[in-house]
């Protein structure tokens, strides 16, 4: 289960929640003391400078000891230093190289032996994710969310159904692109626990804002508690009231995009509902997923989100009482 | 004829005819270049409204003000606007004005063409905003990744009106480039041996050579994306063997070293203004002109450090985390030799050195979050997040636009022959530093607390709200500072103090003349025998004589050493590159339509074009006439 007293996500690249985005600030720490330093060195012999030339340049006559040879012994001596200083900065850049290629190895040796397989499809404008994993043989599909156990690797092969998108959880690693005609794969784990946003970070149409994920990083045992709830399908409806709704969802639109396991709602067009009401957030991160909103969303998605492919369904109150009744029992 | 006589006659030869006939028909590369600067700066300010507007809309989260599918408009607009049709043109522009003064020119080689190329660039944008008024502008982002600015994803007019508009802009940016190299390698006033050639013509020079290269890369790119989407050629479909990356490869070939065509002619700038308010030459002049040729080749190493959250190998991407460290070196030696240059000169501060003194900080910073970027790691953190966004205007603004204003407030005495206020001027200075880095140093913060470009809002919880109201503060404030500068250049124009010659008592042969210079530039052309002309004067001979004043004849001399070679008649005024121009947009915008524009819109540009190339029978014989043997 979700540990509910962390309710509001992070997405920050400072506080990294998993090895990798641990890598990358280790790397940005350095690289920030170096440049700082250089940018005070920089700065500060501009203003020594200003302070100690002579001023009162408006009457003087240009010098020009620096044109002839014969004169240009200052200009010379401050060549050197200009080329000290040059070998300094060209030894500084060369220490960025190093750490560089230093933070990039490291990246690339994530052990992943046993890893969790996730296939994550980017879409106009949410995301869709097939989990397999190969200890305990489980399959099951879920959208606009990802779970990973806290210490164990996940193999994210990512491919995009429409335009580039790109993947960036920055807690946990940088950003991997979703391209078209193309399978990318990237290495994630979580190494603490912890409710992390990620965000499509490749410009993406008209609501790139609106494409966000969020990822919850739970001990092995939540998350195998999860994993087993999500194999196992939708729970049965209980109550008329629920029973009516799920009716109405088989006969309105809504089984034409969508699918619950266990039930005869199949479609791949729209994000997977069959534990909606496990998630946080609805219309991939844009909304929370209470009552009203879901609601709002089922009735007028595209006033709310303009361009999304979800239609504004029209329906009579008590279908939709019941529609979101058993929509709330989808645990 | 005495030289009174001489001067209005040399001046009846080089002016414009008259009136409205005569504006269509102007060639002189002085009114082309006001126009061009005049143009350009009405760019920036539409862009910088449209920056405005989307810095009102993330002023707060989850604002409603302006939604997703404006917004959008609004910062392909902003970006397109201020890389295509300002900051790249605006230092041709100048170029075109300055470069024959320095070099002691009456004109720039191929003055029909550099007309023809300014009126292509004017319909070009004016096209553009007039899209965007019908709400028929791209909201694919300046960049138009494929496949989102593909038919299917973009369908309507937007994208192919951006696309055309590259092609205008790109057909006016290669012209002016070989407008600026042959101006500059075959019409140096004998004795400018390029050891003597200023170091802002080294860097017009390198930058030209750069764009003959840059641009043809775009030029492809954009033409490729018009047939895809006007006759389905599918170059970037991957379901049909084409590749998406490849628009990012050929976009970036000509996207980066573009950021160079817009920083190394400021480098010129700085060097001007540094030696001339520091009273002496600019420490190390070989090693800046290297430099600025390093800088013009490793410019095209670089280009996929935008590309590394593709998936394309590890150790390639190194190679260019490599090469845009090394980028670097050449201009830190030129910092290196400006500070060289001020710690040992006498210093005379006034308005063009503030904005010099601005760029160091402002540009320094850039330069090292650049560093950040370069670096494959950090880089996947960062990327296409406002930390880009911060790096970007600090390079592009700290390092294109500070400059500018200084080289605005330095020449435009010689554009006018009226000086700029002081005060103001340091007022201006003042509030735009200030406010820049109100406005852009919490974007840094921003990016690494995963605020990523390109969103029309933020969540309330993300906790990215203060940051956002200090930047759109900090823009407010840009804003008005530049509203200064043009109170400013409003009230010279009026009654501002008159320059003279040289009010700045610069060495260079620009401030030779009188301000503005008259049509013919130098009343006698000079002869050069120092890199500072005017701060060692005396050589003999001090100038050419024998040269007509009846026809516009200019010396052409050899490309290394300016040794006279012969002379040349420049073209006269004549509308036709104007209605060339016409033509040519005729064809352009309708290839947007029909696929057949091509076909019978490219009658009128013949005709134009056969008009332009026309021989006249009076000047032939003139011409032969005066024709004399070796």
């Amino acid at each position: 289960m979700l540990d509910r007293s962390i309710t509001t996500p992070v997405q920050d690249a400072l506080h990294p929640g998993g090895v990798q985005a641990a890598h990358i600030l280790q790397l940005w720490n350095g690289t920030l003391a170096l440049c700082l330093m250089v940018f005070i060195l920089v700065v500060g012999a501009c203003l020594l400078a200003l302070w100690r030339a002579p001023k009162g340049g408006a009457q003087a006559a240009p010098d020009l000891a620096g044109l002839e040879p014969a004169t240009g012994a200052r200009d010379a001596r401050l060549m050197r230093v200009v080329i000290w200083c040059s070998v300094l900065a060209a030894a500084g850049l060369l220490v960025l190289l190093l750490g560089t290629i230093q933070a990039a190895r490291a990246l690339a040796q994530l052990p992943a032996l046993d890893a969790l397989q996730i296939e994550l499809t980017g879409h106009d404008w949410w995301w869709e994710a097939h989990y397999r994993d190969p200890l305990t043989g489980q399959q099951f599909a879920t959208a606009n969310e990802l779970h990973l156990p806290v210490g164990r690797a996940a193999i994210v092969t990512m491919r995009t159904t429409d335009v580039i998108h790109s993947l960036w959880i920055p807690n946990l690693h940088g950003k991997l692109d979703l391209i078209p005609g193309r399978i990318t794969e990237i290495r994630l784990r979580a190494d603490r626990a912890g409710l992390f946003r990620g965000q499509c970070a490749e410009f993406c149409g008209l609501q790139h804002t609106m494409m966000a994920l969020d990822v919850v990083a739970e001990p092995p045992a939540s998350y195998a508690a999860w994993a087993t709830r999500q194999q196992a399908g939708a729970l049965a409806a209980v109550g008329n009231l629920a029973q009516r709704g799920r009716a109405v969802f088989q006969e309105r639109q809504c089984a034409a995009c969508h699918a619950i396991a266990g039930t005869k709602a199949t479609a791949t067009i729209g994000p997977d509902l069959t534990h909606l009401a496990r998630r946080r957030m609805i219309a991939a991160g844009m909304l929370p997923n209470t009552r009203g909103f879901l609601a709002g969303w089922i009735v007028d998605a595209p006033s709310i989100k303009p361009g999304v492919g979800m239609p504004a369904i029209h329906m009579p109150p008590d279908d939709l009482q019941a529609l979101l009744a058993y929509l709330e029992t989808l645990k | 004829m005495n030289a009174v006589d001489t001067d209005l006659e040399l001046d009846a030869t080089w002016r414009d005819p008259p009136g409205w006939r005569g504006f269509f028909a102007a060639v002189n590369h002085k009114t082309i270049s006001l126009r061009f600067m005049v143009t350009t700066f009405g760019f920036f300010i539409a862009g910088g409204l449209l920056a405005l507007a989307m810095r009102v809309q993330l002023a707060q989260p989850g604002s409603t003000l302006i939604g997703a599918h404006a917004y959008n408009q609004l910062f392909t607009m902003h970006g397109t606007t201020m890389m295509f049709l300002f900051a790249v043109p605006v230092m041709q522009a100048i170029a075109i004005y300055l470069v024959p003064l320095m070099i002691g020119a009456r004109s720039v080689a191929f003055p029909r063409m550099n007309a023809f190329a300014f009126w292509i660039f004017l319909f070009g944008g004016v096209m553009l905003y007039v899209a965007y008024f019908f709400d028929a502008a791209s909201d694919a982002g300046w960049f138009a990744y494929v496949p989102l600015s593909s038919f299917q994803y973009s369908p309507g007019k937007g994208v192919d009106f951006w696309a055309q508009m590259i092609t205008f802009t790109e057909v006016s940016g290669l012209m002016e480039a070989i407008v600026l190299i042959t101006t500059i390698l075959k019409m140096r006033a004998p004795g400018m041996t390029l050891n003597r050639m200023p170091l802002f013509v080294w860097g017009v020079l390198v930058t030209s050579v750069m764009v003959l290269f840059a641009l043809p890369a775009v030029v492809l790119a954009s033409t490729a994306l018009i047939t895809d989407r006007l006759v389905d050629t599918r170059f970037y479909s991957p379901a049909h063997g084409g590749d998406v990356l490849l628009w990012q490869h050929l976009f970036w070939f000509f996207g980066h070293p573009e950021v160079y065509l817009i920083f190394i002619p400021p480098l010129g700038f700085i060097s001007t203004i540094v030696a001339t308010f520091a009273r002496r030459p600019i420490v190390g002049y070989r090693t800046m002109v290297l430099c600025l040729i390093a800088t013009g080749f490793l410019a095209f190493g670089l280009w996929v450090h935008h590309m590394f959250a593709t998936d394309l190998p590890a150790l390639g991407k190194i190679f260019f985390t490599a090469a845009s460290l090394l980028i670097a070196v050449p201009t830190a030696v030129q910092i290196f030799c400006w500070i060289a240059t001020l710690w040992s000169g006498r210093l005379w501060f006034r308005t063009p050195l503030l904005f010099v003194l601005g760029f160091f900080a402002i540009l320094v910073l850039g330069g090292l979050t650049g560093l950040m970027l370069a670096s494959v790691p950090l880089d996947l953190q960062v990327h296409d997040t406002y930390f880009v966004v911060a790096h970007l205007h600090y390079v592009l603004l700290g390092g294109a636009v500070f400059p500018l204003f200084g080289a605005f407030y330095y020449w435009f005495p010689k554009f006018t022959g009226r000086m700029l206020g002081e005060t103001l001027g340091r007022w201006q200075f003042g509030l735009f530093f200030i406010s820049f880095n109100v406005a852009f140093f919490p974007m840094h913060v921003l990016g690494l607390y995963g605020m990523p470009r390109r969103v029309y809002t933020y969540p309330q919880d993300a906790g990215w709200s203060n940051m956002n109201l200090m930047a759109s503060i900090g823009a407010l404030g840009i804003a008005i500072s530049v509203l200064l500068f043009i109170i400013n250049v409003w009230r010279s124009w009026r009654g501002g103090a008159l320059a003279g010659n040289d009010p700045w008592r610069g060495g260079t042969l620009e401030w030779s003349m009188a301000s503005p210079p008259p049509a013919a530039n130098f009343p006698v052309v000079p002869v050069v025998h120092s890199l500072f002309p005017l701060w060692q004067p005396g050589g003999k001979p001090s100038h050419v004589t024998g040269l007509s004043t009846r026809y516009r004849e200019v010396l052409i001399t050899s490309v290394a050493n300016a040794e006279l070679d012969h002379r040349l008649w420049l073209p006269a005024s004549s509308p036709w590159p104007f209605l060339a121009a016409v033509a040519t947009t005729i064809l352009f915008i309708g290839s947007i339509f029909s696929p057949w524009a091509v076909v019978w819109a490219a009658l009128p540009v013949a005709v134009a074009c056969t008009a332009w190339f026309w021989p006249e029978k009076d000047m032939t014989q003139q011409r032969s006439d005066s024709e004399q043997a070796p």
